[in-house]
């Protein structure tokens, strides 16, 4: 027919551009890019932590003598705005991923790549001090968190009261349950919008009330395509009902990576055999 | 919230701090919480920074003019040891607390990506902090003694920079050493007895035998020690050599410092 010819011929173009924008987009919207990452851990220097035992260890040449591979060429993609999940069993490496995500911890091999600042959740311990009260803490975690001091200033109010911390402010934080110190760390780190939340298992010492309050917030800060989160978690639950795409880790190497539903099952399903 | 976000972007001004600016924000918050920390729940709070000197000299002059006479013909006894005594608690305490500072860190540097250096230097901050208020100490000494000031007092913000910087190169190197080596930890408090008993705090150099003399001469803390002496004590301007001999202490130590702790921060988290 030749009045359908140039409706198809449009079609195939409108197709093709559509593919240039969607690459165009993936391309500058990707947030976290891990490339190849390999990571080995020399055994024998973990457990050296004297001087004496480095010099038995060096006489008898044999100070490198045992590799561990926590992660082996493990590569995704998380795309901006994309609350994404990392499944796993305990040891499997989500961790160490984790902080090579972070920056903390530079990979073997291979490469990643993070556009943007990242708020990780402190956990109790780490970036809060026990002495100190609430209100202390808050700016003593926001300064290492990497917030200016005028916008703590200016958003005290709002973390004070998502944290729902009202009553209690100018108490040492030693009198806190880990659930309270959690809902501080949670308040902190998502009073902006990051461009990169970083959620692990720190969320699930607060009460369900409050989680289902953070779940919501992690929703809204995703819903706002701006915010990429990376959901960390041995809660498959979670995952399922947060996450839109999940990668399963295990003994390091890369098991599965696609839509959070299907990695979700197939991960559950190790279980059952 | 939203919007506030929205008109903060349209302002152009960010939440978000990186650099200088974020580094010094997180070393004034963490010298606030040890500071803080120090004087939780004492009844004369920061009073105590300036009262430990003072009592911690009075016990040493007690000590060392009546029964060990080591400090007998030295004039204005007291003032010369509490000199000596703070400066020394500068070097000691910053050292000892820096050592510790990235283990201590351990679980925050895991997590976030923190300059890791300001760990180190704020433990040094926060003993100078400490030795502000000691210089309060000295002061009152000298009313007591009637010292008179000279304008050689100018000397002593040129004192701090060396003292600090030697104080720095220190901290950041051993914080980096005790990674690896935990030893470090239990050793250096014994070294620190040794130096302390090297330096003449509560004796005269000339007491001693002229080989120990030579000795002591390669120890930078009696050169630091004795140039903040002469500035309040014997109201003499430092020599040009006095001066190059502590910048040159300074300068070696806080580079060897950076450079150990440089080289080596890469590889800290596979350690603590």
């Amino acid at each position: 027919m030749p009045e359908a010819e140039p409706t198809q011929i449009r079609g195939a173009e409108e197709n093709l551009a559509e593919q240039i924008a969607k690459v165009d987009f993936s391309k500058r919207d990707v947030s976290i890019d891990v490339r190849n990452v390999s990571m080995v851990f020399n055994m024998a220097s973990e457990r050296l932590n004297s001087l004496k035992e480095y010099f038995i260890s060096l006489a008898r040449g044999k100070l490198y003598f045992k590799e561990f591979r926590a992660l082996v060429d493990v590569s995704f993609q998380v795309r901006k705005g994309e609350a994404f999940g990392l499944v796993g069993t305990n040891g499997s490496g989500k961790s160490t991923m984790l902080k090579i995500i972070a920056g903390v911890l530079d990979p073997t091999r291979g490469s990643v790549d993070v556009r943007g600042s990242i708020a990780p959740l402190i956990e109790l311990g780490a970036g809060f001090d026990v002495e100190l009260t609430a209100r202390e803490n808050i700016y003593l975690n926001g300064a290492l968190l990497g917030y200016a001091k005028e916008f703590i200033d200016k958003h005290f109010n709002d973390i004070v009261a998502f944290a729902e911390l009202e009553d209690f402010l100018d108490m040492p934080l030693k009198n806190y349950s880990s659930g309270m110190v959690a809902r501080i760390a949670f308040a902190i780190a998502t009073i902006t919008e990051p461009d990169i939340l970083i959620v692990d298992e720190t969320l699930s010492v607060g009460d369900f009330l409050f989680q289902q309050k953070c779940e919501e917030r992690i929703r809204q800060l995703v819903e706002s395509g701006e915010v990429t989160v990376l959901l960390v978690s041995h809660s498959v639950d979670l995952v399922r009902r947060m996450c839109d795409r999940a990668c399963w880790i295990e003994k390091g190497r890369q098991f599965m990576l696609g839509p959070a539903d299907e990695v979700c099952d197939a991960y559950q399903s190790m279980g059952e055999i | 919230m939203p919007e506030a976000q929205i008109a903060e972007r349209a302002n152009g001004q960010s939440p978000w701090t990186s650099g200088f600016t974020r580094d010094r924000f997180i070393l004034s918050q963490l010298v606030g919480r040890d500071f803080k920390n120090k004087y939780r729940r004492s009844v004369l709070g920061v009073a105590w920074s300036v009262l430990n000197p003072l009592l911690m000299m009075i016990v040493m002059a007690a000590v060392f003019s009546n029964f060990m006479r080591v400090g007998g013909d030295i004039p204005n006894f007291p003032l010369y040891l509490i000199i000596g005594n703070v400066t020394f608690t500068l070097l000691s305490d910053s050292s000892s607390a820096g050592m510790a500072s990235i283990i201590d860190n351990a679980s925050l540097l895991k997590k976030v990506k923190i300059n890791r250096i300001v760990f180190p230097l704020e433990k040094v901050l926060f003993a100078l902090v400490n030795f502000a208020f000691s210089l309060i100490a000295v002061a009152i000494v000298m009313i007591w003694f009637q010292i008179p000031l000279s304008w050689n007092i100018f000397f002593v913000p040129l004192f701090l920079i060396y003292l600090v910087g030697f104080c720095a190169g220190l901290s950041m190197a051993l914080s980096a050493l005790s990674v690896f080596f935990r030893d470090v930890m239990h050793l250096w408090s014994v070294v620190l007895i040794a130096w302390t008993y090297l330096t003449p705090i509560f004796y005269s150099i000339t007491i001693l035998p002229e080989f120990m003399q030579r000795l002591i001469a390669y120890n930078p803390m009696y050169h630091y020690i004795t140039y903040l002496r002469e500035i309040l004590l014997y109201q003499q301007t430092p020599s040009v050599e006095q001066n190059l001999i502590c910048l040159a202490c300074s300068a070696i130590v806080f580079a060897v410092g950076w450079l150990i702790f440089k080289s080596s921060e890469r590889k800290f988290i596979l350690y603590i």
